[in-house]
């Protein structure tokens, strides 16, 4: 499964990223990495907003979504 | 609790406490208008360091030093609170200079301009298209790929160090050496002598910090998120503010409706209006409002601290050089530094594209 890794980045890139990378598959599944609660949350909502379910758990330090439509 | 601040109905609740906290402040003391504004607390406290001569804008902000605080107390509680640095900080220092230039011209940060309209000030409707349209242009540069790279994680103490800087400020207002130099500098006349009770302003400033911290409330994030994704979020959260703010200012009779004579502030639609432009892109290209940046400094963001150095460099700047505005107009030299701070942003969006 495809992972991106948007740990590091300030607000937006990681929904630019995300939004980005959801527009060229349309559908499917992937994952995300963040390192922040803000790019868990923006990223969630994101998803949410296009009709993508998210699944989220933390690695580490950091957090692993999963988002699939 | 995660969800629990992050949801549309949450973010307004805060939104209307702190536009209640706004307006109560300057019924405290505060200048009008100008119960919190970022950018003029942040200006004050460069002038109570004598970083400029503005004899009238000089004050140790404690709800500045509250913003950060209380968001790192937050970010402790909650498990948010995460070193990091190293994203292009020289280019965050020129944005918060800049955006400082922009705030300074049009007299006030987002939070201000909004204060200002709850407040009845008309002009703050040339302030407020400024920011969109900076924040719009801003939305552009990200579109084609404009970033500043990442940041690194980094050590606890580096990640602590505005923090600290806020403590060590705060125990200057609290403690008042006054020593032959004659700093701190306090002033005796104007908006800088205007203020409500250190320990009341450090308090809201407190809680303000706490609140934001949990729901990422943010004033340019709430319009480049409309026009970027298309995301409310954060524009429930402003609405909030004004709902807030201006409720409160009709009960405790503090709105008065008008554009000529409204406090702290100048009738020059052109210069309200491109000030804001270069303020709204500035912030846009940095991530986020002033106060995003302060609350993102408590949470470990050494980028976001540099930004807020840049802030208070911009001010002092602003100020000796006559390019911030006062109640009467521009200064001199406003033409000259909103065009080089525009070009100065333009390039910056332009020529930073590193591929993520």
């Amino acid at each position: 499964m495809e992972r991106i890794d948007v740990r590091g980045l300030s607000c937006p890139q990681p929904v630019v990223v995300t939004k980005k990378y959801m527009d060229t598959i349309g559908s499917g599944e992937f994952e995300i990495i963040v390192d922040t609660g803000t790019a868990r949350d923006n990223i969630t909502r994101l998803a949410g907003n296009c009709g993508w379910a998210v699944a989220n758990r933390n690695d580490g330090d950091d957090i692993l979504l999963t988002l699939k439509k | 609790m995660k969800t629990l601040f992050t949801t549309k109905k949450a973010i307004f609740a805060v939104g209307i406490v702190i536009g209640l906290i706004a307006v109560v402040i300057q019924k405290l003391g505060n200048p009008a208008n100008m119960g919190i504004c970022v950018a003029c607390f942040v200006r004050d406290i460069a002038g109570g360091l004598g970083l400029h001569r503005a004899g009238v804008v000089q004050y140790l902000r404690p709800e500045i030093m509250g913003f950060v605080l209380g968001s790192l107390l937050s970010a402790l509680a909650f498990r948010e609170f995460k070193p990091r640095a190293g994203s292009a900080p020289v280019v965050r220092f020129v944005l918060g200079f800049f955006a400082m230039i922009g705030a300074l011209v049009f007299l006030g940060c987002p939070w201000r301009a909004l204060l200002r309209l709850a407040g009845g000030d008309a002009n703050a409707i040339a302030g407020i298209a400024g920011l969109v349209g900076g924040i719009w242009i801003g939305v552009l540069f990200l579109k084609a790929g404009y970033n500043l790279g990442r940041s690194q994680a980094t050590y606890t103490s580096a990640g602590l160090i505005m923090p600290l800087v806020m403590a060590g400020l705060l125990l200057i207002l609290l403690f008042k050496p006054q020593l032959v130099t004659g700093a701190p500098f306090f002033s005796t006349e104007g908006p800088g002598f205007m203020h409500a009770p250190v320990l009341v302003s450090l308090g809201a400033g407190l809680v303000i910090g706490i609140l934001a911290q949990r729901t990422r409330f943010c004033t340019v994030g709430a319009i480049r998120d409309i026009i970027l994704v298309r995301d409310f979020y954060l524009m429930t959260g402003i609405t909030g503010l004004l709902v807030g703010a201006f409720a409160g200012n009709l009960v405790l009779g503090q709105f008065h409706p008008g554009m000529a004579g409204q406090p702290v502030a100048h009738t020059e639609f052109f210069w309200n209006f491109a000030g804001m432009v270069l303020a709204g892109l500035a912030f846009t290209l940095a991530g986020g409002c002033p106060g995003r940046q302060l609350f993102m400094s408590g949470e470990g963001d050494g980028d976001a601290a540099v930004f807020v150095f840049g802030l208070l460099l911009g001010a002092a700047f602003a100020h000796n050089f006559g390019i911030a505005a006062t109640p009467k107009g521009i200064g001199e030299w406003t033409p000259l530094f909103v065009t080089i701070g525009l070009a100065s942003c333009i390039a910056i969006g332009l020529t930073m594209r590193k591929k993520i």
